[in-house]
């Protein structure tokens, strides 16, 4: 009979950004059970809403992640608005959602390259990383931050897009598409990758359900489930349709990121297309009184910001359920039956942001 | 303006499980459960879906009461159940992995609990 040994998995691990902990109950070289825990960086922003006015909250709600930052302030300001009934203005909503993909392009890109880097491939990695560097350029050129950018306010954005300039965007969407469609491919067909995570860490469509996966993680479980179709900010005039893929694997959650970058290059050229003309705020006057859950698809999945508000300028609570947070009892099952040498492609397939999961 | 609709029904502590079992028997996923702190008691919510339309079942608790966790029709709850055990220091009984306070780390243990009722007392006065 095989003795069970527990194998503790990070806080610190090479292919960990971000510390989370996994207690791994092994049986020989293979996981049978595995405990995880959090709260190494837990900062408490939540409660931060009590002493803020709430329109200045928006930038820090946008640092409760360092990738998602711009969907993370769209969240919380949607909540607001709702709650208040402002009308954003067409515009606002169309270079909101623009910006909205390139967070997407930038975090897929971050991803595909550290999953590179996981398998060993280290051109790869570079090459994604590479990219990356094109869209954030595109992010700093509009907003003046490449991570951070601080453009969404209460009401709208801070920041317009001249036309010129989102002409120039698209010109240079075209000409690294033909990079991003090369990085795709070798994702998709390369031996490397195929044989390291093809049938690996797999988490089936009813489980993915059951669990509460969210985005990528149960996209590539053939989930057809993303926020974007709901259609809020500028999705329901884009055409929007989920990139899901079937098998449940590692390299299916691989592929969904693959392909939402050419995905997102294709909303961004529609929106700007379509963009229409007008102000780019809404003035916003007096306090919220009332509640709302507002959800978006950040690049990681469904993300929901609660805001209860009693009239004050303090908000009475801001709850956020980032989606590294629902995605880990998915990883607890997708663990179980993997051997010790592949879970740090395992867990990283869930994308975890764990600056955003604690708060 | 897009509306996500979202509809609240408010029940009492011994519906949960029947009412969480119906949604489940449904179809529905669980979205997340928060928990709100009101000064002298908690709301919290458990938010299911099938598509886009949410719906969220909310119970009111005080300091002291035992919630039943939802972990045995939910598997994956037991990640808001430990989050709002640590956080709020609530008892939510019967998780199926209880983490007895150490899923989270803090600094200052349950940091988002109610603050206690404080009552000032003048110089020299009675507090009473």
């Amino acid at each position: 009979m095989s003795n069970r040994i527990v194998v503790p998995f990070g806080p610190q691990h090479p292919v960990l950004p971000e510390p989370i902990h996994v207690d791994l109950v092994l049986e020989d070289e293979r996981v049978v059970e595995a405990v995880p825990s959090i709260g190494y960086v837990h900062r408490g922003l939540e409660k931060l809403v009590e002493k803020r006015d709430f329109k200045d909250y928006v930038l820090i709600a946008e640092r409760i992640c360092g990738i998602c930052s711009f969907t993370h302030s769209v969240t919380y300001c949607n909540a607001i608005e709702h709650i208040m009934g402002i009308e954003v203005p067409p515009r606002a909503q169309f270079i909101r959602t623009i910006w909205m993909e390139y967070s997407r392009m930038h975090s897929h890109l971050l991803w595909l390259g550290l999953a590179a880097d996981a398998l060993g491939f280290e051109n790869l990695f570079m090459n994604a990383w590479r990219l990356r560097e094109e869209i954030l350029d595109d992010m700093e050129a509009t907003t003046g931050g490449r991570v951070i950018q601080g453009s969404s306010k209460v009401g709208g954005i801070r920041l317009d897009i001249p036309d010129e300039k989102l002409g120039e965007m698209v010109d240079h969407l075209k000409k690294i598409r033909p990079l991003l469609e090369e990085s795709n491919r070798i994702f998709t067909h390369d031996n490397t990758v195929r044989h390291r995570m093809r049938g690996l860490g797999v988490l089936s469509e009813k489980d993915a359900w059951d669990l509460g996966a969210v985005g990528p993680t149960a996209r590539g479980s053939g989930c057809d489930m993303d926020v974007r179709s709901s259609g809020y900010s500028a999705y329901g005039e884009l055409g929007f349709k989920p990139v899901t893929f079937p098998h449940g694997d590692c390299l299916d959650r691989c592929l969904v990121r693959s392909e939402e970058v050419l995905a997102a290059v294709d909303l961004v050229e529609r929106a700007v297309a379509k963009m229409p003309d007008g102000p780019i705020e809404e003035k916003v006057k007096g306090n919220p009184t009332g509640e709302y859950f507002a959800f978006t698809e950040q690049p990681r999945g469904e993300c929901m910001h609660y805001v209860k508000a009693n009239g004050k300028k303090n908000i009475v609570r801001h709850r956020v359920r980032t989606p590294t947070f629902t995605n880990i009892p998915p990883l607890v099952k997708m663990l179980e039956g993997v051997e010790l040498a592949d879970v740090p492609v395992v867990v990283l397939t869930i994308d975890p942001c764990i600056g955003c999961a604690e708060r | 303006m897009i509306e996500q609709k979202h509809t609240i029904i408010e029940i009492a502590v011994a519906d949960l499980l029947t009412k969480t079992e119906e949604y489940h028997a449904k179809g529905h996923r669980l979205v997340q459960i928060g928990c709100t702190p009101l000064g002298d008691c908690y709301e919290i919510n458990y938010t299911f879906t099938t598509s886009w339309d949410f719906e969220s079942l909310r119970i009111t608790v005080n300091d002291g009461d035992e919630i039943p966790s939802i972990s045995g029709i939910y598997w994956g709850a037991f990640i808001y159940e430990n989050e709002i055990h640590d956080l709020f220091g609530l008892t939510v009984t019967d998780i199926n992995i209880d983490f007895q306070g150490h899923l989270i780390h803090t600094r200052v243990p349950t940091p988002f609990k109610n603050a206690p009722a404080v009552t000032k007392v003048p110089k020299g006065g009675d507090a009473s």
